[in-house]
């Protein structure tokens, strides 16, 4: 357990002192250099964990970075960079996953969750809409409607819509 | 002798903790009011026992206590007195025992500052809170002592992760703690709440200040950990989407949902199971995180020390906890039902509206950080979710959000009229074209991005002033003089409210700036190079050898001028440090930072040339960053002084409520 | 109104769905470091290594596709695991017949040298890949790693770290044994 701690802490420590991408593996181009660091930011450094290779400072990274250039100089594409990586690390070096089947739910997923949370609120909304309607009478609901209202200006003149607390809807309906 | 008193007191507590569990809730059940009067001594004397126990590790830390394993393993008695201190929490061991000891104070407060609280209410919440605190004692008795001896004792301690040897990272844990740990009493409020089967405004307004504490020190904690990684790690990002950031962000963002809801609860009597179900989330997602961070399950740069065995502790932890109080929440929370109607287009309606995309965000970063996990147990593939995926996904819900803001804030309770609102708002919509216009002729070239990102932030800013000035100042009848003479008379909650909106614009515009406008250039180059970043040209004027107290480090002194005038702008001084204890290296940027952003010089690695790596950067906007988060810890003091003065109202407004009530005849 | 309170059970649910993730997860006792090869049942790739020792032959793809099931060792002098590991590969070469070949990852040739001559020789050739390139078209990312080649040239195995006896016991071993039948 300490061992694996101070393992722990070595990995990160020696992660980090000199950082990332190093003058003398730069390209002379700036459009492809530019390329390269695009790359490189969204490719992971496999042994440092959570770290792009554009800022690790692991030797592998260096590697990966020198890798990526050679490849961009010699004419592939951004896509075509990283399926050479994906095709020896897997998916798992990219850290922007690829759109596909195992990946659906999480891409869909925040659309996903938007729309149901719309849905829910706007079920609850009719909901009780419905609830209201049944519980008090028309006539009824629309004097306590009216009521409501006038005792709303009444407290409004009193103070802000919502700066004090105790000004409690009087017409809210307690379970 | 002081470690096993340590040791014993951890033991102590675990006992009262016992009694404060049980009694006061057999006492509530039975509506013995001696018993229920036990819990806030309990509470009380919780604290007392657990801060002997928090001394007592401190006292080993502080003397360099070297027969106590845990302080070998993270000390050093070279080591600056500060971080002697910080190190106390600066691992597993000690970070279990501050999380014990916020709880209790957290106990401790509600039984001193809880004093109007219904009896069974207050016995009950504290109940709650010693099962959590006795749940986490057993763990760190069993597995996690900090205070196990070591005999014969070393001479030296293998030190602190120099990288933590820092004043910003020695501040953050406990702040981010009490933020954290402090979620624990809004749900013990919540689950006493379930218990007793009555949620109202009145617990509403109890729970809120609690929550809002909480939330203030969360948001300090969060943003003093992003400042240290911005300038500790030394290429200046200031938010990595790593697990454990993650872990305390996803918290955040369900508290702030929480502070929200419980407004309307305590305004309007309605979205109560909601609100309940927050506060279980919110808390829920705290222990998440820890669990998270401490058994291994992901990977992570910063995470403690992984073991298995503490891994299915803190799981079975969850399981009682989180399941107990969902399973609570499945069986009790039917039988709340809401008050107030509003319309959808209402304040009430703008804080759904807020909820919903506060609570989609906070599932996103949470579908994100596991989705890895979740694909690897089913499938045996291994992905990682970076960056660029929270980029993609969670920035355009804070996006909406921000701008929906802007109005939301400006609606009226129950129905409010949308045309009406715009209307009141056109002078902001102005003045956002204007900040636009002008930051797309600065940056249009560089990224049209940051433009969208800047534009946001001019329109919250904008919308939340035009939203102060017309709560002052409703009519053209009131003169301006009266206007800002009735500012001071604003009650603090309303100034609460517009300081933490505009803390989120201050936010926006820092962090558009910080990762769509930043310059840099890394070269490599001796002492009198001259490099360009921008409009700046950075010189390297020297490179020094300098000793500190336990590190000894190479530091560059670099002297920024204007490119074009050669004005003198600023001298820089970028360190590189090797801590003697375990031969560690950390960079120390050098940084300038003025309103318009900052000029930040790291000095890197020597070349095989003789020269140095230097790193230089300009980057626009980046103290906002940090002014947005005081606006937003502001903010909450502002809010909580505010319901210091109403801590005595509850049981007037409650009966006054009532008795209104009463009138109605739908009663 | 049953099906409203079914509504509130779907945070229990979901969040029991979750522990059981964790608990999985947990349980399974895998090192969540431990990145899963791209290759496996994928041809290795194309290499043609220097030998360590000058005049020796080197190692290349050819070498994997004699027939019968081979095993190849990454290995440095600087990694520290690698010693820790080293006597089950002489137990494997020497008792259990095997042909391993040894990948020499960003090493100096003398230092190489020094670590087989003081620790044996369990590799049928040693490739020296002294800038790592051949590595990366392995998809290595530590050392040491171990694999095993089938007949026909195809990864079937990848380990990565220190092999322990269990790895040989259960994995490798009858592994072997399959491919050889």
């Amino acid at each position: 357990m300490i061992r694996s701690l101070l393992l722990a802490l070595a990995v990160v420590v020696a992660a980090l002192p000199a950082l990332a991408v190093q003058p003398d593996e730069m390209l002379d181009d700036p459009a492809l250099e530019r390329r390269a660091r695009e790359i490189s930011q969204d490719v992971r450094c496999l042994v440092c964990q959570n770290q792009s290779i554009d800022e690790s400072n692991a030797d592998l990274a260096r590697d990966l970075r020198v890798l990526v250039r050679e490849r961009v100089k010699q004419g592939d594409t951004n896509q075509e960079v990283r399926d050479y990586l994906v095709a020896r690390y897997g998916d798992y070096v990219l850290l922007k996953p690829p759109f596909g089947l195992s990946t659906l739910l999480l891409w869909a997923s925040p659309a996903l969750l938007l729309l149901v949370g719309a849905l829910a609120v706007f079920l609850w909304f009719r909901g009780r809409g419905r609830a209201s309607a049944t519980q008090a009478g028309g006539a009824e609901a629309a004097l306590s409607a009216e009521e409501r209202r006038r005792l709303d200006r009444l407290l409004a003149g009193e103070d802000g819509p919502e700066d004090d607390g105790s000004g409690r809807d009087p017409g809210d309906r307690r379970a | 002798m002081i470690a096993e008193l340590g040791h014993f007191a951890l033991a102590l507590a675990a006992a009262v903790a016992l009694v404060q569990a049980v009694v006061p809730m057999l006492g509530a059940a039975r509506g013995d009011g001696a018993m229920m009067a036990a819990a806030a001594p309990a509470a009380l004397v919780q604290f007392g026992v657990l801060g002997i126990a928090f001394a007592a590790l401190m006292h080993a830390y502080i003397t360099s206590d070297f027969s106590v394993l845990n302080v070998i393993e993270n000390s050093h008695s070279l080591k600056p007195l500060l971080y002697k201190v910080a190190g106390t929490w600066g691992n597993h061991e000690g970070s279990l025992l501050l999380w014990v000891t916020v709880l209790a104070l957290f106990g401790a407060l509600v039984a001193v500052f809880g004093r109007n609280l219904p009896p069974s209410l207050k016995a009950r919440t504290l109940s709650v809170q010693a099962l959590i605190t006795l749940g986490f004692l057993v763990f760190m008795l069993l597995t996690s002592n900090p205070f196990a001896r070591v005999f014969p004792p070393p001479i030296e301690g293998t030190d602190l992760n120099p990288l933590l040897q820092d004043p910003g990272l020695a501040f953050h844990p406990p702040m981010l703690y009490v933020g954290y740990v402090g979620l624990s009493i809004s749900f013990s409020f919540a689950v006493a709440a379930l218990i007793e089967g009555k949620v109202d405004a009145a617990w509403a307004r109890w729970v809120r200040p609690w929550t809002l504490l909480a939330w203030t020190f969360l948001t300090a904690g969060i943003a003093l950990g992003s400042w240290w990684a911005y300038y500790e790690l030394g290429w200046g990002g200031f938010w990595y989407w790593d697990p454990v950031e993650n872990a305390s962000f996803m918290p955040w963002l369900a508290a702030t949902a929480l502070l929200h809801s419980a407004i309307v609860v305590e305004k309007r009597d309605t979205l109560k199971s909601w609100t309940i179900l927050l506060a279980i989330i919110a808390f829920g997602l705290s222990l998440i995180g820890t669990f998270l961070v401490r058994s291994g399950v992901l990977t992570s740069v910063h995470a403690f020390a992984s073991d298995p065995d503490r891994g299915i502790f803190i799981l079975l932890l969850l399981v009682v906890a989180i399941g107990g109080s969902l399973g609570l929440y499945a069986w009790r929370a039917p039988g709340l039902q809401g008050g107030g109607l509003f319309r959808p287009v209402s304040r009430e309606g703008a804080l759904v509206l807020n909820n919903l995309l506060l609570s989609a965000a906070a599932a996103t970063v949470f579908v994100g950080t596991l989705y890895p996990l979740f694909l690897e147990v089913l499938t045996d593939d291994k992905i990682s979710v970076g960056p660029p995926y929270f980029n993609l996904t969670f920035t355009p819900i804070m996006g909406v959000l921000v701008i929906a803001l802007g109005v939301g804030a400006m609606l009226p309770w129950k129905r409010g009229d949308l045309g009406a609102v715009t209307r009141r708002l056109t002078v902001a919509c102005v003045v956002t074209a204007v900040l636009m216009g002008l930051a797309a002729l600065l940056y249009w070239q560089r990224s049209a991005l940051a433009v969208a990102g800047l534009g946001m932030a001019a329109w919250l800013a904008a919308a939340t002033l035009t939203q102060l000035w017309q709560r002052v100042r409703p009519t053209a009848r009131i003169g301006v003089g009266e206007g800002v003479r009735r500012m001071a008379g604003l009650p603090r909650a309303a100034w609460g409210m517009t300081l933490a909106h505009l803390g989120v614009a201050v936010i926006v515009a820092g962090a558009t700036g910080a990762s769509l406008l930043t310059q840099e250039t890394i070269s490599s180059g001796g002492p009198g190079d001259r490099f360009t970043v921008g409009d700046y040209a950075f010189t390297l004027e020297s490179v020094d050898r300098v000793a500190g107290p336990n590190y000894a480090a190479e530091r560059g002194t670099f002297r920024v001028t204007d490119a074009e005038t050669g004005d003198e702008i600023a001298t820089l001084h970028g360190e590189r440090r090797r801590y003697v204890a375990g031969g560690q290296e950390t960079t120390e940027a050098g940084i300038r930072s003025d309103l318009g952003g900052d000029l930040y010089a790291v000095l890197g690695q020597p070349t095989d040339d003789g020269g140095w790596t230097v790193r230089l950067y300009r980057k626009p906007l980046v103290p906002w960053l940090w002014i947005g988060s005081g606006l937003l810890v502001l903010g909450g003091l502002f809010s909580l002084s505010d319901r210091r003065l109403r801590v005595g109202a509850p049981r007037r407004s409650g009966t006054r409520a009532g008795g209104v009530a009463r009138t109605q005849p739908a009663e | 109104m049953i099906r409203s309170r079914l509504i509130f059970l779907i945070p229990l649910v979901l969040f029991l769905v979750l522990a059981g993730y964790f608990a999985v997860q947990l349980l399974s006792g895998e090192d969540p470091r431990a990145v899963p090869s791209a290759l496996i049942d994928k041809p290795a790739p194309d290499f043609d290594l220097p030998g360590l020792y000058a005049g020796e032959p080197g190692f290349a793809t050819a070498d994997l596709k004699r027939g019968g099931p081979v095993l190849v060792n990454v290995f440095a002098s600087w990694c520290v695991p690698c010693r820790a590991e080293h006597p089950l590969l002489m137990r494997l070469a020497e008792e259990e017949g095997a042909t391993i070949f040894g990948l020499n990852y960003k090493d100096k040739r003398a230092d190489a040298k020094g670590f087989i001559e003081e620790l044996g020789n369990p590799y049928a050739r040693i490739g020296f890949d002294g800038e790592g390139r051949v590595a990366i078209d392995w998809g290595v990312y530590g050392v040491p790693e171990t694999y095993v080649i089938d007949g026909s040239g195809r990864i079937r195995y990848k380990r990565v770290g220190p092999l322990q006896p269990r790895h040989l016991e259960e994995d490798i071993l009858p592994l072997l044994e399959d491919l050889r039948s």
